[in-house]
């Protein structure tokens, strides 16, 4: 009698402990998954279908302000510390991973319009309506003392902004004029001035250190050289800029946060056109802020949304807004990469998670692997319509739905109408102007 | 109020351009006028102008005195000046007046150490009447300072650009950007961070200051540091590169070894010894010539291996078992090979070697060895192995075959020698022919009777021919007959047994067709075959091809016949019996169970009806009564009914129409159109690459381990908790270290 047995290497499938994965045999013979595309296309939409159910962004909510959050500064050196400045000159430090405010004092008389921590973290820098700066120890004052800055300018009128050089004690205000200072000094080492009358916000380049960009009130962004006696270009827009972010990946790139609801990213050596339009915001957006991979960067706008935007994406990936958010005045984008602080009118500030549907905390490496392959699939698949609806489902408080789809019923009518002006016009006589040619009025040499 | 602030802005537009056109033309030009400014700056006062004869007066007195003596300028000088001067107001004689160049060239004519060139300038210079243009306006020269601070900064900024791109590019780029490597750090590191700080440690290290001895004691000596830095990583790769190279060479020489160690074959290891030996012998000569005492020693080592074998004649047959093995070798030619096999051995370690020392003695010697206690017989059998039959040396010498053909050839000529077409023919041809008519005639006694004599008769014709020189070579062709026949019937027992192995498993499988039915179709596969008279391999091979069809299970078969004829009683297996009854229990019960299904004519039938379905249809569009009269039992007339009958046009070949056993549905579903792809996606440029992206898996069920890693990499991956600073210049530093090393390379490969 035959009888037939079938031999196997006890080693191939036998686990060495009990906490080992089970091994599974395969065979990647591709005729035999015929339905690979369909299963990985079910496991796709599910994967999509996940992140949604997951995306609960919001984190935490630091209150304790008596008047609206004007501006916030990241600490250089310390990731759970964040300072604030409110509309009555109080200026709050937090502890973000104990979600509690370790320290106020009273910096200003009137808003505190500008802070910057020093590059090393051990002081930070205030501007307030008061026409003072103020420069203050980052460690809170012993028992008994008085909280008192280390060091006080006087100056001449209001200043509206300031920054902070990237690795020298050289910092810049921006307020009638642009001025550089240096920390040992004080009156300016240099101002810049050129026929205007009111600077909103200057931030220097983190790449290129010398460079400077400031937004004026006569709807120009007005680029400088701290090395050069004078301005090197600015562009006028049809509205006015309200602050401005450098890529701080991309040493040439820089993106402004426009009161005509968009965003305009531009390429500082050819201003006459910018390279992005970023359009989404239904009201003026007040603030913007890179995140650190220089890879997305993060708006908020008067119509109390905040909007992450690709670098290079028209549109934005996600929108954030609560009931109890006013109007978002400031925004940061933490320094690893992973969460989103945002101050607004109501006084309060809040802490999101850079990307919604992200675990926090450590992964397994299992965990890890399973993420990073739902995340190709949904980008493989991210084209396919059903995927991308629910991708793209964001549920939008009813005023700012219904102005979004006012202003495409508007945007429309004005396309229509243009469209047929040059269709009853002499050929080339109304020529075609791209979006983003149509926001730029001029470029001044 | 913006309307106003446009027109300002236009203004400002037309203005800016318009300095655009000045400055951006000739932004050199500026220069120049600068340049000629400057020059002109000492001439500027000179202008045309009476001269005073105060003056020259002064002058002619000035030459007088440099005439005379010296230090008379000085004096001069100081006279004119308090000429000029008055007492109540400072007013020089030359206000108002404009100085002319002649006035200060004038006495360069006179002077000597002049050049004829510089005095020609000058003279030009005097002749040009040009007025040097008035000085740019603050806000021009002001632009045109802007204009070139930004040109010097985006010119600076585009270095970046490269750094930029790659990233851009890059499959993952990893946050922070410059980490430190993780891992454990070098021990001399973290020493040399240590300091003494406790009141013991410091004693400690007092002591051993004052006794001279290493304070942050080196790890390692100089020299190892040395070494470790003289290696860098790249180096290091370097050589990890080569050693892994030189294993991989030596273990495919190992392989190789190994696999020459298992060839079987004698002759081929018969070379390989010679081969051997011969090297061998070559380098023991060489080396003769240069190291001698070497080359005695190998001698001396040699010699003792045959004075062992010679004093323990362990290969020479007086062992039990070479006895045994000559009482067989009589009538065995297996014990007989064995023997000589064994002889041989003994010869080649007796033998001695051939060097110029000792060659008569190596003679005698091998006279000694061939003189040995082996019976006779045993070495005749060699002899003749060797000489009297060269067929059984086992290659057939091409110097026998052709002695042998001219022989025949020779002969046959004298024979007759009207056949001169077969002369003219070589003898394999005739040999081939020889083998063809055999294989055929064996084929032709096995197929049919009546064709076999049909062939008889043509082989009857071919056999008179070559009658005479089979006689001729009966020798060598009864050799090759012999073979050929063993071959033959090797093809019949073969054919035997797949026949019966047919059998079995169509017995097995219990396919249900009668065995007459199976015969009849047998016979209609032969039926056309054989009147053709193939050469005889070919049948074979057809029958056993249309055989081997049917040995596989034809599922139409199978299934849909099967549920009809379970009753049939099953063929003789060969299997047994409580095998046979448990198959038989099984398939049963799916028999049972799958009874009413008669899954493969239902599937046809479906097919058909979609065939159906799609093709194209007679529609009648013929409307009664429109046009003629019309009403209950009236058919619209013929002509009509013609007019309006259309025929609509065939639909393209269904893609299904040459796959029996798939449907393929050329509609559009609405469901599934829900989930596909409507308009191809922005950065693609062609389906085809989309649907490539698309077509490839990603997941570990259909790729391995490590091609799921690489391909669901992240594109950027951040450090939990780590500050990810800006860009700094080092990038840059860097990614022109990297593009250089990369050109170096290039320029070098």
């Amino acid at each position: 009698m035959k009888v037939k047995v079938i031999a196997r290497n006890p080693d191939d499938y036998v686990r060495e402990t009990k906490l080992d994965i089970q091994r599974v045999p395969r065979n990647y013979d591709p005729s035999l998954h015929p339905f690979e595309v369909s299963r990985e296309y079910t496991r796709a939409l599910n994967a999509t279908k996940l992140e949604r159910v997951f995306a609960k962004p919001f984190v935490a909510s630091l209150d304790g302000h008596r008047d609206g959050v004007n501006c916030m500064a990241k600490h250089a050196k310390s990731l759970s510390t964040l300072l604030s400045g409110s509309c009555d000159g109080e200026v709050k430090v937090w502890n973000l991973s104990k979600h509690e405010c370790v320290r106020t004092f009273q910096a200003h008389e009137g808003f505190v319009r500008g802070m910057v921590v020093r590059y090393c973290g051990a002081s930070f820098f205030t501007v307030g309506d008061d026409k003072t700066i103020k420069q203050w120890k980052m460690e809170s004052p012993g028992y008994g003392e008085e909280e008192e800055p280390i060091n006080t300018i006087l100056g001449k009128t209001v200043y509206t902004g300031l920054d902070h050089h990237q690795n020298d004690p050289v910092f810049a205000t921006c307020g009638q004029q642009v001025d550089i200072w240096d920390e040992q000094r004080s009156s300016p080492i240099r101002s810049f001035t050129w026929g205007v009358d009111s600077f909103s916000s200057v931030h220097f380049n983190p790449v290129e250190t010398e460079l400077l960009a400031s937004c004026a009130s006569d709807r120009s962004i007005v680029l400088y050289d701290m090395r050069e006696s004078t301005p090197l270009k600015k562009v006028i827009m049809t509205m006015r800029s309200n602050t401005l972010s450098w890529n701080p990946m991309e040493a040439y790139y820089f993106t402004c946060a426009n009161e005509d609801y968009n965003l305009y990213t531009y390429d500082m050596r050819y201003l006459a056109k910018p390279i992005m339009v970023h359009m989404d915001h239904v009201s003026a957006v007040l603030d913007v802020d890179y995140a650190p991979t220089g890879k997305e960067f993060v708006s908020a706008s008067f119509d109390k949304t905040i909007r992450i935007f690709a670098k290079d994406g028209g549109h934005s990936r996600e929108v954030y807004h609560t009931k109890r958010m006013q109007h978002v005045i400031c925004i940061k984008w933490s320094a690893d990469n992973k969460y989103i602080l945002s101050g607004s009118d109501e006084m309060n500030i809040r802490l999101w998670k850079a990307n919604a549907a992200e675990k926090l905390g450590v992964l397994a490496p299992r965990e890890r692997e399973a993420a990073n392959y739902s995340q190709k699939l949904k980008e493989k698949f991210q084209h396919h319509p059903q995927i991308r609806r629910i991708a793209r489902h964001r549920h939008l408080p009813k005023t700012i739905y219904h102005q979004t789809k006012e202003l495409r019923i508007m945007k429309e009518a004005r396309r229509r109408k243009e469209r047929n002006v040059r269709k009853h016009s002499k050929p080339g006589s109304v020529p075609v102007v791209s979006e983003k040619e149509k926001h730029v009025v001029t470029v001044v040499k | 109020m913006a309307k106003v602030s446009k027109k300002k802005a236009s203004k400002k537009k037309t203005r800016s351009g318009g300095a655009e056109q000045s400055n951006e033309g000739h932004p050199d030009v500026v220069y120049d006028d600068e340049k000629e400014e400057d020059a002109t700056d000492e001439d500027i006062t000179v202008e045309d102008e009476d001269e005073h004869d105060e003056r020259k007066r002064q002058k002619l007195l000035e030459a007088i005195g440099t005439l005379s003596g010296k230090r008379k300028k000085t004096l001069g000088e100081r006279s004119e000046a308090a000429v000029h001067m008055s007492e109540f107001t400072v007013n020089a004689e030359g206000e108002g007046d404009k100085v002319d160049l002649s006035d200060l060239i004038g006495s360069i004519a006179k002077t000597p150490g002049l050049s004829g060139k510089s005095k020609k300038r000058l003279k030009n210079l005097e002749q040009s009447r040009k007025t040097i243009e008035c000085p740019l306006s603050k806000q021009e020269s002001e632009r045109i300072r802007r204009d070139l601070a930004f040109q010097k900064v985006s010119k600076e900024v585009s270095h970046w650009k490269s750094v930029i791109r790659q990233n851009e590019r890059a499959e993952q780029l990893v946050f922070p950007l410059n980490q430190e490597p993780s891992g454990p750090k070098p021990i001399e590191r973290v020493v040399m961070g240590w300091k003494a700080q406790t009141p013991l440690e410091q004693e400690v290290f007092t002591l051993l200051s004052a006794n001279k001895q290493p304070i942050n004691d080196p790890i390692l000596t100089p020299t190892e540091e040395a070494s470790m830095k003289a290696m860098s990583l790249e180096e290091a790769k370097v050589r990890r590169a080569e050693l892994q190279k030189v294993r991989a060479l030596q273990s495919y020489y190992e392989a190789k070894a190994r696999r020459q160690k298992k060839i079987k074959s004698k002759k081929y290891h018969k070379v390989l010894n010679k081969a051997k030996s011969k090297d061998f012998q070559k380098q023991f000569d060489e080396m003769v010539k240069r190291d001698p005492a070497a080359a005695l020693e190998e001698l001396n080592k040699m010699e003792m291996a045959r004075m062992q074998e010679r004093m323990s004649l362990k290969h020479q047959n007086s062992s039990k078992w070479a006895r045994s093995k000559a009482i067989m070798a009589k009538y065995d030619e297996g014990a007989r090979k064995a023997i000589q096999q064994q002889l041989e051995v003994n010869k080649d370690l007796t033998q001695k070697l051939v060097t110029s020392l000792n060659k008569e003695e190596e003679e005698t010697m091998e006279e000694d060895g061939n003189a040995d206690v082996v019976p006779d017989f045993v070495n005749d059998a060699e002899q003749g192995l060797d000489f009297s039959n060269p067929w059984m040396t086992g290659k057939l010498s091409q110097d026998c075959v052709e002695k042998e053909t001219s022989n025949a050839v020779t002969i046959r000529a004298e024979e007759n020698v009207a056949e001169e077409e077969e002369v003219e023919e070589t003898e394999e041809e005739v040999l081939l022919r020889e083998f063809d008519s055999r294989r055929k005639r064996r084929q032709a006694q096995e197929a049919d009777v009546a064709v076999i004599l049909m062939e008889e008769e043509e082989e009857e014709e071919n056999k008179d021919a070559s009658d005479k020189e089979e006689e001729e070579l009966s020798e060598f062709t009864s050799l090759f007959k012999g073979i050929a026949e063993g071959c033959g019937e090797a093809d019949t027992a073969a054919e035997l047994e797949k026949e019966l192995k047919i059998r079995c498993l169509e017995d097995e499988e219990l396919l249900t067709q009668d065995k007459e039915a199976e015969e009849e179709e047998e016979a209609t596969d032969k039926g056309p075959v054989v009147p053709q008279h193939p050469p005889a391999t070919e049948n074979g091979q057809k029958t056993g091809k249309s055989r081997k069809r049917r040995k596989g299970i034809e599922l139409k078969q199978v299934l849909t016949k099967g549920a009809q004829v379970l009753q049939v009683p099953f063929a003789p297996t060969i299997e047994d019996a409580e095998d046979s009854e448990g198959k038989l229990d099984q398939r049963g019960l799916i028999k049972e169970a799958f009874a009413g299904d008669d899954i493969i004519s239902d599937f046809l039938k479906e097919k058909r009806k979609q065939e159906d379905a799609g093709k194209p249809k007679v529609v009648d569009l013929t409307l009664p009564g429109w046009g003629e009269w019309g009403g209950g039992g009236l058919q619209p007339s013929c002509r009509k009914r013609k007019k309006f009958r259309r025929k609509m046009t065939p639909l393209p070949p269904r893609k299904d129409q040459h796959l029996p056993g798939v449907i393929i549905s050329e509609k559009r579903s609405s469901s599934i159109r829900l989930h596909q792809v409507n308009a191809l996606p922005f950065p693609f440029e062609s389906p085809s690459v989309f649907e490539n992206t698309i077509r490839s898996a990603l997941g570990r069920t259909w790729n391995t381990e490590r091609t799921v890693k690489k391909v669901t990499k992240p594109k950027v991956v951040t450090k939990l908790g780590a500050i990810i600073e800006p860009m700094t210049r080092e990038e840059l530093v860097k990614d022109k270290n990297r593009a250089s090393a990369g050109s170096s390379s290039s320029v070098k490969s």
